[in-house]
């Protein structure tokens, strides 16, 4: 009998469908196991990927809020989709937060909804942060305090500053009901107990999980070939990869800084087809690298470990540390982050 | 018991009476013999309900004219503590208790005494004292009075909630002192479980509220608040008391408490954070009233009600020096902080609107049984967190019941990277310890015992990491994941779950051999139960026709996987009869599948298995594997009839063929000796057999002979050594009759499985007088090839 004449019904107070059932019907579980059946664990990434480049949309960011992202440092988290997360209640959650913050500084003390406080809490939305039109609006949260002079012309001071992210997230997003906005990305700056607090209440709040970001000597390499792929006017720094050697009592670290242009050269000379990258192109521009520092020191470097990679673009450290320095390749930079962080929460 | 001392003031007036009037009262009630009877006490049966009731009658009478008698008031005392009250009697004394003053030199003359302390029992009548008629002592002694009142106000079923707020009425018109106040209120919070109602209570929750003001009383008034507050309870105005009284006192704990229940009601109007290290937020109850009540419960051979405290120390501790985000923390339910109806509006406005339209939820915070969930499934709402659902058996039975998709996706998300970031041997982040996630496998595992399914996420988890695994770390957890894989297609499974299995399998020790049969074990009868299951359901839910196909092969296909693995086990081990018993243990609910799970299947044990346990020397084995023969022969038997099977007949053919050849080497085996010979399996080449120097090598494996049986037939001729005509041991001398005694003997020792096949597989046609004469005459009854 074919399955598909079957007429469906759902009886409605029947034995309610088990488990299994929500997951078959929603790919989201059939492409897990698909990507186990890659029989790669924890550790799968496409073998090719497009060069970085400049999102149409990111010409509606306010340049100032772009500035603003640039030049700091982000520690990088990964965030599960938030279940019932609206953008029209901001300011409400600015409240809530802003209480919830007050209320665990001041542990024990009870404190009212609206009470003012010698802080507050913003949250703005990023809009044309995004890859596609799909992709869920960025937003940013800042924590502010509050000068105590009475003059209008002290500034407040930005403490905190934390925002939320999804660049070209499809393959996350085509999956995940309305309930859930999905934003994986999540990139804080300012004290680890802040973020702490804000990651708490998040938790709390969308029922989502936050995790770091860390990021693999594998992934790392990649950056390195993505990033000196780009094609700038003007290089603001020296490419510079650095190795760890692990060695007792503290370990050792090689630091190995090219001339950009050079790297971009040898970078020409390795990649063949066009607006894309592959593996093989980013295995060998590495072993090119390494091949010549061992011609000049007698050091294998494949022997030790790449952990941190910074170039005119940006800079990424393994333990999930990324700077940001070029405006033009922005999106180009989160976009890869995105797929990193959606790899990690899958 | 402390109380906190309160001033004793005497501005009520005290009306006098006449001490006359109590006199001839208590002439005329005439119980002098009753009180003679209850003071000889306890051997003699006496009357308790008339005395306690004519006690009763005379306390609440007393209160107009005159006094309590001690001996009254004792026996009401002794009774309240031995057997408890009874409803009505509660809220007679409850309001006599707190009723006005009582009449003074009554009083005096009958209770300064026990006020001290000095006389227990008046069995003689009552006893003279001299009155000391000063204020001071008059007050002393009719507070003594309430107090004992109040303190033997011990439920022997429920408390009339008419009672309690009768009692708050009077609590509130009269002038009690603080102490007695005090007194009220902590039994309150003592015996709330024991009130049969909470609704007229709790509309008078601002009464209740409005006594937070005395400050000697605050914390029992906070506490009890704690258990009578709800939702619509909240109010702007009465978080903005409370708020100003925080201000006054600062973080007392019991504030702290009543305030974070505030903030789980109405988190838009509150909020708190509770210090982490503190467990207890109120007093300890009144230990003293629940062991009484206890103790009352038990001898009236009640099951005791469901005492629920809010327990509101556990709910809100959290580990301590985890990192905010580490691995395996699951949260304590707690209601959602923002809710829905927020979500749609905006402003501060909107809150208050959702607050006055008295939405009527139950808070998480609140629901710790099944009957609670049950009286209150309309209102309970989903955890913020749904992840705390696992440590709740409520939410997990509610969770059974609702039919939302998001609910499992939230669940999916929060597991899949809790459990990638605390697997110990993938080592994505160093935050949780093997033990840590020892516990946390614990909890899903029990959660998905609760529902009988295994979850997504985990299952993703187990293909992922199993080829990380070395084989150890939480061995016993990670194999019981295994064994909840739903039932699906083994030839997609078989890719991601066997390749890694068996190459730890094969290279790990016997122990862990033995513990992934069990689990395989488990997961084919989850299997099993599941098909079961689905084929019960198959009149109510439409199911498509290949599902049963799906669960026939993939069942046949993981017995086939199993068969061969332990194929290899055994010869790895060297047949250990140890590894051979959980290999046993798997065939043997293989060999009852259709049967007892209804799946139209059977599937014969490889021949790996089969010689091995047949050529063991444990006797176990060997009764085991006589046991599984005779269940296969009866589902065989049974499953002739079974159109399914008959349609499949010539796939069939194979099962039955392999069954035959088995019982026919058995047989050959243990009873007619021919099993060395041609054509048959375990047939040797005569003239090595010669070399081996075995006399009779032919009847070595016969039921005498055969190593695993060889220990009982010495047995057996050393017990009939004492017999006549027995002059010495020879295993040949079992013959005939003695055969028949040996086979009866074998059955003593419990060897039912050898016994079962034999009467089930052997053909004893030619009956009684050729067994006899030897066993070898038996045949193999041997199962037809072809189904009827």
């Amino acid at each position: 009998m074919d399955s598909s004449n079957v007429p469906e019904f759902t009886p409605k107070h029947g034995v309610p469908p088990r488990l299994r059932d929500y997951f078959t019907g929603a790919s989201s579980f059939q492409r897990q196991l698909a990507s186990v059946r890659k029989q790669t664990p924890f550790g799968q990434t496409p073998s090719r990927r497009k060069i970085p480049q400049c999102s149409p949309l990111q010409e509606n960011i306010d340049p100032q809020k772009i500035a603003f992202l640039l030049h700091k440092q982000w520690t990088l988290y990964t965030l599960t989709p938030m279940y019932r997360f609206s953008y029209t209640n901001l300011k409400q959650y600015s409240t809530l937060l802003k209480c919830f913050l007050a209320a665990e500084k001041q542990k024990g003390l009870a404190v009212e909804m609206g009470e003012d406080f010698n802080f507050k809490v913003t949250f703005s939305t990023l809009s044309g942060m995004k890859g596609t039109h799909r992709d869920p609006a960025a937003f940013l949260i800042q924590i502010v305090s509050k000068s105590q002079q009475s003059s209008k012309n002290a500034e407040d001071k930005v403490v905190w500053t934390g925002w939320f992210c999804c660049v070209y997230g499809d393959s996350l997003l085509e999956n995940v009901p309305d309930d859930f906005t999905c934003l994986p990305l999540f990139l804080a700056n300012g004290a680890e107990s802040n973020t702490a607090l804000i990651g708490t209440w998040f938790q709390k709040t969308f029922d989502c999980r936050f995790t770091r970001l860390t990021i693999s000597a594998f992934n790392l390499s990649w950056m390195a070939a993505m990033w000196t792929s780009c094609n700038m006017e003007h290089y603001g720094t020296a490419t510079e990869l650095l190795w760890s050697v692990p060695c007792s009592p503290q370990s050792l670290d090689i630091s190995y800084a090219i001339n950009p242009e050079d790297a971009k050269a040898l970078w020409d000379g390795v990649h063949q087809t066009p607006e894309e990258i592959t593996q093989e192109e980013v295995d060998l521009f590495i072993d090119c690298l390494c091949s010549h520092f061992h011609r000049h020191f007698k050091i294998n470097l494949s022997a030790t470990r790449l952990v941190c990679v910074s170039t005119s673009v940006a800079s990424a450290h393994t333990d999930g540390k990324i700077k940001i320095l070029c405006s033009k390749y922005l999106i180009g930079v989160l976009a890869f982050l995105t797929e990193l962080a959606i790899f990690q929460i899958e | 018991m402390s109380t906190p001392e309160a001033d004793l003031s005497l501005f009520i007036p005290i009306i006098q009476t006449n001490p006359l009037a109590w006199k001839m009262r208590q002439n005329a009630s005439g119980f002098a013999p009753l009180n003679q009877k209850y003071g000889q006490n306890d051997k003699e049966e006496y009357n308790e309900g008339d005395a306690l009731h004519r006690a009763l009658e005379h306390i609440r009478t007393v209160k107009e004219k005159g006094a309590v008698e001690e001996r009254h008031l004792q026996t009401v005392e002794d009774i309240a503590w031995k057997s408890g009250l009874a409803p009505e009697d509660i809220d007679t004394l409850l309001d006599v208790a707190l009723s006005g003053p009582f009449d003074l030199p009554i009083l005096l003359q009958y209770l300064i005494p026990t006020a001290f302390g000095l006389v227990q029992h008046p069995a003689d009548g009552p006893t003279q004292w001299v009155p000391n008629p000063t204020a001071d002592h008059c007050w002393a002694t009719a507070e003594a009075v309430k107090t004992r009142m109040l303190k033997c106000l011990i439920p022997a079923t429920l408390i009339p909630e008419s009672a309690v707020v009768r009692a708050f009425s009077r609590l509130c018109a009269s002038n009690c002192s603080n102490n007695t106040k005090v007194l009220f209120f902590r039994w309150l919070i003592a015996m709330f479980d024991f009130i049969d109602g909470k609704e007229e209570m709790n509309s008078l929750y601002g009464f209740f509220f409005s006594f937070l003001q005395e400050e000697t009383m605050s914390c029992y008034i906070c506490n009890f608040l704690y258990l009578l507050t709800k939702r619509e309870n909240v109010k702007p105005f009465r978080v903005r008391k409370l708020l100003e009284f925080q201000s006054k006192v600062g973080m007392q704990p019991y504030l702290q408490a009543l305030l974070s229940l505030y903030r789980s009601f109405c988190p838009d109007l509150i909020t708190i954070s509770l210090p982490p290290k503190r467990k207890f937020y109120f007093k300890t109850t009144d230990s003293i009233w629940q062991a009484a009540v206890c103790i009352v419960k038990e001898r009236n051979q009640k099951s005791p009600l469901p005492s629920v405290k809010l327990t509101i120390g556990t709910a809100y501790s959290h580990p301590q020096k985890k990192k905010w985000n580490s691995g395996c923390v699951i949260p304590m339910p707690t209601s959602s902080h923002v809710s829905k109806e927020e979500q749609d509006e905006e402003g501060d406005s909107s809150s208050l609107e959702v607050m006055l339209s008295g939405q009527k939820s139950f808070p998480l915070e609140q629901l710790h049984t099944f009957s609670q969930l049950l009286d209150n499934i309309q209102d309970v709402e989903l955890p913020s967190q749904m992840c705390s659902v696992l440590k709740s058996a409520p939410l997990l039975h509610y969770l059974n019941c609702i039919q939302d998709e998001t609910v499992w996706l939230r669940l999916s998300y929060w597991m899949s990277q809790e459990l990638k970031e605390g697997c110990t041997w993938c080592k994505v982040s160093n935050y949780t310890s093997e033990e840590e996630f020892r516990k946390f496998l614990d909890i899903i595992i029990s959660a998905q015992c609760f529902l009988q399914e295994g979850f997504p996420s985990s299952e993703v988890f187990l293909y992922k990491s199993l080829p990380l695994w070395d084989g150890i770390s939480c061995r016993t957890e990670y194999l019981q994941l295994l064994s909840w894989i739903p039932l699906g297609n083994f030839s997609e499974i078989k890719p991601l779950l066997c390749d890694s299995l068996t190459q730890l399998f094969f290279t790990s020790s016997i122990y862990h051999k033995c513990s992934v049969l069990y689990s395989l074990k488990q997961l084919l009868e989850n299997w099993l139960l599941w098909h079961a299951m689905k084929v019960s359901m198959k009149s109510t839910l439409s199911i498509s026709a290949d599902t049963p196909m799906i669960a026939l092969n993939s069942v046949s296909e993981l017995i086939y996987y199993v068969g061969w693995l332990s194929t290899i086990a055994l010869r790895l081990e060297k047949n250990s009869s140890f590894l051979l018993h959980f290999i046993l243990d798997f065939f043997e609910m293989v060999s009852d599948m259709y049967l007892n799970y209804n799946l139209p299947l059977v599937v014969i044990f490889p021949r790996g298995v089969f010689y091995p346990a047949l050529l063991t020397s444990d006797s176990i084995a060997l009764n085991r594997l006589c046991y599984i023969m005779y269940r296969y022969r009866v589902n065989l038997t049974a499953s002739k009839e079974n159109a399914l099977i008959y349609q499949e007949r010539l796939k069939f053919n194979k099962t039955y063929q392999e069954f035959n050849e088995y019982v026919t080497a058995l047989v050959d085996c243990l009873w007619t000796s021919t099993s060395f010979e041609k054509d048959h399996y375990l047939y040797i080449d005569p003239q090595i057999l010669e070399k081996t120097k075995i006399r009779e090598y032919k009847k070595s494996l016969n039921l005498i002979n055969h190593p695993a049986l060889l220990p009982y037939s010495i047995n057996f001729l050393l017990q009939v050594k004492g017999w006549p005509n027995e002059k010495e041991l020879s295993l040949s001398s079992i013959q005939k009759k003695k055969w028949n005694w040996y086979l009866d003997y074998l059955l003593l020792e419990e060897l039912h499985g050898l016994h079962l096949f034999m009467e089930s597989s052997l053909d004893i046609a030619d009956s009684a007088s050729s067994a006899h004469t030897h066993p070898a005459h038996k045949t193999p009854k041997t199962c037809m090839s072809e189904p009827v």
